[in-house]
């Protein structure tokens, strides 16, 4: 039996997995890093122990601290969550050597399926449909790889050989990127799993990502729990999930799962996994690679199976046989996950960082798997995922419908996120049609869609709200305002990201607010001030507007939308004086390579430091001709968003 | 405490009588007001912005916390002179991060912010304001000094600008100068005697003699900047103690001095939740008369004044053409002595003396409404001692120490004046209402009266007495005497802290005992109170 678990893991799969075992009667040991000291996921867990560091290398990869962290603690089980450790084959040995229960399937099944190239080739001789590829070794020179590529035909799809969630994957329609694209992965799979390996594969245009739940106890049982669509992604990374597909009927269900079942068979799969296929607009589908864990998305499958797979992980980890309800699974209803990020969509996706003043996603029917809270922070050490919102419905148009209109009310005060992407998705025709497939973003600019609310009415209305809020919490016993000679009507102004809006107004005597915005008068009836917010008649229309005040900075809330405002200072701050030429990060993130020298001269255009954020590595380019005279970073500096990076004077040059 | 009840009919012929007279004399009240407010007139604000300069309406709005209130003081000065209405300088009481504090801006539109005898006036006023009240004082200054052609009635009595502002310092009072132009020759004192100067960049000239003066005493050429710039003031003689870009920059800094003064009040504050009265003021238009021998129920004044028209009243059934009782007023609590029917009679006038004292005890401030029309004359009055009674009331007015606030709701007639508290007796703050009137006696009797004496005159001199030029001289007196009762005519000799629109004067009396809290309250002590 088991008594305590240690989830080696952080953030909302941590919290996940803390809550199952909890059910289950067995106490949890969280592992936090520097940065996660007050994270929810620690504060849920019984026990909990600190691993110096903030990095991933130095914290929640360091297997050999989270074992000794078991070991000393009596858990008998680790649950790795997903990324991280999670499909380390050493790891899951090295806890099988240490004596304990590694929450996942065998280390060879691992080994066998983490090599993505030799996992193509098992699968391949146990009959699953395989594209067709080739390996690119680390010493293949320029007209090698140029030959395998023409092998394989293009256009291409560079994968690292290690790793998933879209890291170092590159798309490559023509000969001449190729090089780049291959050395940009390479380096992009070192940092990120620690082996630079890099595979080519022929790209299937316009193809949905399907993938089948599979789990297999230890007594030779390997069932399907059926498929799930993930082909809503931005830069190869899923935000939208669903399950079932509407591009698969029972036939073709029947062959899928017939597939994924013959995948696990063939490496005597124990636990849950999940087989990924990509399958062409004819229904054709090809394997992709089997992820041996527990997938991000696997909420949808539970809603709609009724199972709870981390429970049904801990249960096969013990060595039960796989209960009857897995056995005979049938589909009820239909699942929707979005995920929602810290990212500024229309910038493109940049993940963003800060505290979450206010992070409330409500709703009855509603799961919302999640790491944060109200008051806790987005880190730039870590995945900028913030949620993952879910919603089950007998039909899919009506968990769309729900799940956008969660999105909608939900309150995120502090960072920017996706959430307008995932709500005009789900809204969008195309989708609504069923119509999905991995470019679905391609063809639908999401810097579009994305796009914060900002129409005039709403900018109008949040300002108005802003204003009045802060004038009746300025409001004395004497009112707001006071004059007893004419005046000059109190003015504040807003700024919505670029746009500026000027509210004035004048407290009447009794009461009232004579409201005027950029000059022109408004119907305004200030109704009442609520705990939160105002309720106010904007031209007639009555709405509550609720209204977060942190700072300068104003979260309003509406049935109009959300937005975030600043009120602009009165005062204008003596300016900070920046040095001609700076070049500043554009957002937080770690260095990975400086090709500046000092002194050196460059051409425009010319890359002076990559940056690695979250999962993306961003070019910094020089401005404009000048020499370099100063560089402030080094590869591994963490830097903020603005923090100079790197000096190009282009009065220098000559 | 006790609530008190209105009687008041809205759909009476009176009623709608006052409130129409009554918003009459307010629109011509905002005629007036509105020529204040204008300063120099479009072509001088014009000129004055087009240099790239604030009003001073405009400095004092960014200079106010947001939202802050901001009670103005004597806007009709200099009202019915030759001067232009308010005297050429905005002063007032406003808050500046969260202090409250006297503020005097000179209005350079109006003949280049010069100081004539009304704009003397206002500015002392203001002054001690500042003093009495323990408030730091805020000096917007631009002005081209003094109004030459009345030299004579100013270069004397306008030392005490300066002498008042040492003294403000010498009391640790605060003082800031904000220097935006003009501060030369006695002008240059006022930063000079401020404990804090803010100069802005080549718009501050403070020297005391400009380059044509320099010129003609000594023959040396020089200029604005090397004399008294904001540059060689924050280099050279450390004059100026923060040097500022531009008018914004310089309101800037001032905000920051404010912030970083550590100014705590000394008084207690509001004690009690501030509550809005049971009824609304609006109708306080309809319950004042503009004709003042139509008494009305200052009941009903207070009903609309104090919080949630709670009033206990104070000997109710004891001299009852005055009434005394406690109240509070946006939270602060004060003692309300108010005229009921006029006359002050010796139980009146006793009442009123033992009520100050308790006053006194307490340490609670006072608010006089005055609507009164003297102590009562005649045979029994007299041998009965009205003297001795009125002397008590008056005593105990000038010597108590409790803050005391003044409204005139309507007649301020004779010594009545003087025993309710007029402007000869330092009240913190006195506002008058547009319907009110201030003499020594009313227009008709002050006629009569001399029509009287002068048939006496020509009785006891066995002259004949000519009815027809008696009735022409009554009719001229009544007239004059009427136009200098008049509210806007004592406003322009800043004999009170100006006419404040009935509807405003539970706000104004908020602020205004906001603002005595800035220093302590405390009453006179030495003997108990005498039962009179």
């Amino acid at each position: 039996m088991m008594r305590k678990l240690l989830i080696a893991n952080r953030g909302e799969i941590a919290c996940r997995v803390i809550r199952a075992a909890k059910e289950l009667g067995i106490a949890t040991v969280a592992v936090y890093s520097d940065a996660d000291v007050d994270a929810p996921h620690v504060r849920l867990a019984s026990e909990g122990v600190h691993l110096v560091g903030t990095s991933p290398g130095d914290t929640y990869l360091r297997g050999d601290l989270i074992i000794a962290a078991a070991v000393r603690l009596g858990a008998d089980a680790i649950h790795p969550g997903y990324g991280f450790l999670s499909e380390h084959a050493e790891f899951a040995q090295a806890c099988r050597d240490a004596g304990i229960v590694f929450v996942g399937p065998s280390p060879g099944a691992i080994a066998a399926m983490g090599n993505k190239i030799e996992a193509k080739a098992r699968m391949a001789e146990a009959g699953v449909p395989v594209l067709g590829g080739a390996t690119i070794s680390a010493d293949m020179d320029a007209a090698a790889l140029t030959t395998t590529g023409a092998g394989v035909g293009y256009p291409i799809l560079v994968k690292a050989a290690f790793g998933g969630g879209g890291r170092g994957m590159r798309i490559v329609r023509e000969p001449s990127e190729l090089r780049e694209a291959v050395a940009s992965a390479q380096r992009e799979a070192a940092a990120a799993f620690g082996d630079g390996l890099v595979f080519l594969e022929r790209y299937v245009e316009s193809p949905r990502h399907i993938e089948v739940q599979i789990v297999g106890d230890m007594h030779g049982n390997v069932v399907h729990l059926f498929e799930r669509e993930c082909s809503i992604q931005r830069r190869h990374q899923k935000i939208i999930e669903e399950a079932p597909s509407t591009a698969v009927d029972a036939a073709l269900r029947a062959e899928l799962g017939a597939a994924a079942v013959a995948a696990g068979r063939a490496i005597d799969y124990v636990g849950a996994g999940t087989v990924e296929f990509v399958m062409a607009p004819d229904g054709q589908f090809y394997f992709l690679e089997v992820n041996t864990r527990l997938q991000v998305e696997h909420p949808i499958t539970e809603c709609i199976t009724g199972i709870d797979l981390v429970q049904l992980q801990l249960g096969i980890a013990q060595g039960d046989v796989l209960p009857d309800a897995v056995m005979h699974a049938q589909i009820r209803g239909h699942a929707i996950e979005a995920r929602l990020y810290a990212e500024d969509v229309p910038a493109g996706f940049v993940p963003m960082s800060g505290p979450l003043h206010c992070f409330d996603i409500g709703g009855d029917d509603v799961r919302v798997d999640s790491g944060y809270d109200t008051g806790t922070s987005v880190s730039t050490f870590y995945d900028a995922m913030l949620a993952k919102v879910i919603v089950w419905a007998p039909t899919r148009d009506l968990a769309a419908t729900r799940l956008g209109r969660v999105l909608r009310d939900a309150r995120i005060h502090g960072v920017i996120t996706n959430r307008s992407l995932l709500v005009a998705t789900l809204a969008h025709p195309d989708f609504v049609a069923g119509m999905t497939d991995t470019g679905f973003y391609d063809r639908h600019d999401p810097a579009m869609l994305g796009a914060a609310d900002s129409s005039p009415t709403i900018q109008r209305a949040h300002a108005v709200a802003s204003a009045l809020v802060g004038a009746l919490d300025r409001s004395t016993a004497i009112g707001a305002g006071f004059r007893n000679v004419g005046g000059l009507a109190q003015s504040t102004a807003w700024d919505f990201g670029g746009t500026q809006l000027i509210v004035e107004y004048t407290v009447q005597r009794d009461r009232t607010f004579a409201v005027a915005v950029d000059g022109a008068p408004v119907d305004v009836e200030l109704v009442q001030r609520t705990a939160d917010g105002i309720v106010v008649a904007f031209d007639g229309v009555r709405r509550p507007y609720r209204v977060h005040v942190v700072g300068a900075t104003s979260y309003v809330d509406s049935a109009l939308g959300s937005t975030e405002c600043t009120m602009v200072a009165r005062f204008p701050q003596p300016e900070i004086l920046v040095t001609q030429g700076s070049l500043r990060s554009p957002l937080p993130g770690s260095v990975v390579a400086v090709h500046a020298t000092l002194g050196a001269v460059v051409s425009q255009g010319e890359v002076l430091v990559a940056l690695e954020a979250m999962k993306m590595e961003h070019s910094i380019r020089a401005p404009h001709d000048g020499v370099v005279s100063d560089i402030r970073v080094a590869v591994g500096t963490q830097v903020e968003t603005g923090a100079i990076l790197v000096v190009v004077d282009e009065h220098l040059q000559e | 405490m006790a609530v008190l009840h209105t009687l008041v009919d809205r759909t009476s012929r009176q009623f709608a009588a006052n409130r129409v007279a009554m918003l009459e004399l307010l629109a011509q009240h905002d005629v007036e007001v509105a020529k204040a407010i204008g300063g120099g007139g479009d072509a001088y604000v014009a000129r004055h912005r087009a240099r790239g300069k604030l009003t001073a309406r405009e400095r004092i709005e960014m200079l106010l916390d947001r939202d802050a209130p901001f009670l103005e003081f004597s806007p009709l000065a200099a009202w019915g002179t030759q001067f232009h209405v308010g005297a050429s300088i905005v002063t007032g009481i406003g808050i500046v991060a969260g202090i409250e504090c006297v503020i005097i801006a000179h209005d350079p539109t109006v003949r280049g912010g010069t100081m004539n005898p009304y704009t003397l006036k206002k500015n002392l006023r203001a002054r001690e304001s500042a003093r009495i009240n323990r408030l730091p004082l805020v000096n917007l200054v631009e002005s081209g000094g003094a109004d030459l052609p009345t030299q004579a009635d100013l270069f004397v009595p306008a030392g005490q600008i300066f002498h008042d502002l040492t003294l403000l310092s010498a009391l640790g009072i605060p003082t800031i100068a904000l220097v935006f132009g003009n501060s030369t020759a006695g002008g240059a004192y006022v930063p000079g005697m401020c404990d804090h100067a803010v100069f802005v960049d080549k718009r501050a000239k403070v020297f005391l003699g400009g380059p044509p003066l320099v010129k003609m005493a000594t023959g040396e050429e020089s200029d604005d900047e090397s004399l008294g710039g904001a540059e060689m003031h924050s280099r050279v003689t450390g004059l100026c103690d923060y040097f500022a870009t531009d008018e914004i920059d310089c309101i800037r800094i001032g905000r920051e001095i404010f912030a970083a003064l550590n100014w705590p009040k000394l008084g207690p504050g509001a004690s009690r939740a501030p509550e809005e009265p049971l009824y609304d003021a609006e109708e306080l238009l309809g319950i004042a008369g503009v004709d003042l021998r139509i008494p009305f129920d200052t009941r009903e004044v207070i009903a609309r004044i104090v919080d949630g028209s709670r009033f206990d009243e104070y000997k109710p059934t004891y001299g009852t053409s005055l009434l005394t009782g406690w109240a509070s007023v946006c939270g602060f609590p004060v003692g309300v002595i108010a005229n009921a029917q006029g006359v002050l009679f010796m139980e009146e006038a006793k009442k009123a003396t033992e009520f100050i004292m308790l006053a006194n005890q307490t340490d609670v401030p006072l608010v006089f409404l005055q609507n009164c029309t003297g102590y009562m004359v005649g045979r029994d009055y007299e041998q009965a001692g009205i003297i001795k009674d009125g002397a008590k009331m008056i005593n105990a007015v000038t010597n108590s120490k409790v803050p005391h606030l003044t409204v005139i709701l309507g007649a301020s007639y004779g010594a009545g004046n003087y025993g309710m508290c007029g402007r000869a007796y330092g009240p913190r703050f006195l506002f008058a209402w547009p319907n009110s009137k201030m003499a020594v006696m009313g227009p008709q009797q002050l006629a009569g009266v001399m029509s009287i004496v002068a048939r006496q005159s020509a009785e006891s001199q066995s002259k004949p007495f000519d009815e027809e030029a008696d009735a022409l001289r009554t009719r001229a007196i009544e007239d004059q005497i009427e136009r200098e009762s008049h509210a806007f005519f004592n406003s322009g000799k800043v004999y009170d802290d100006g006419i404040i629109d009935p509807r405003d004067t539970r706000t104004v009396l908020g602020i205004a005992l906001s603002s005595v809290h800035s220093n302590t309250i405390a009453g006179q002590r030495g003997y108990g109170v005498f039962r009179m």
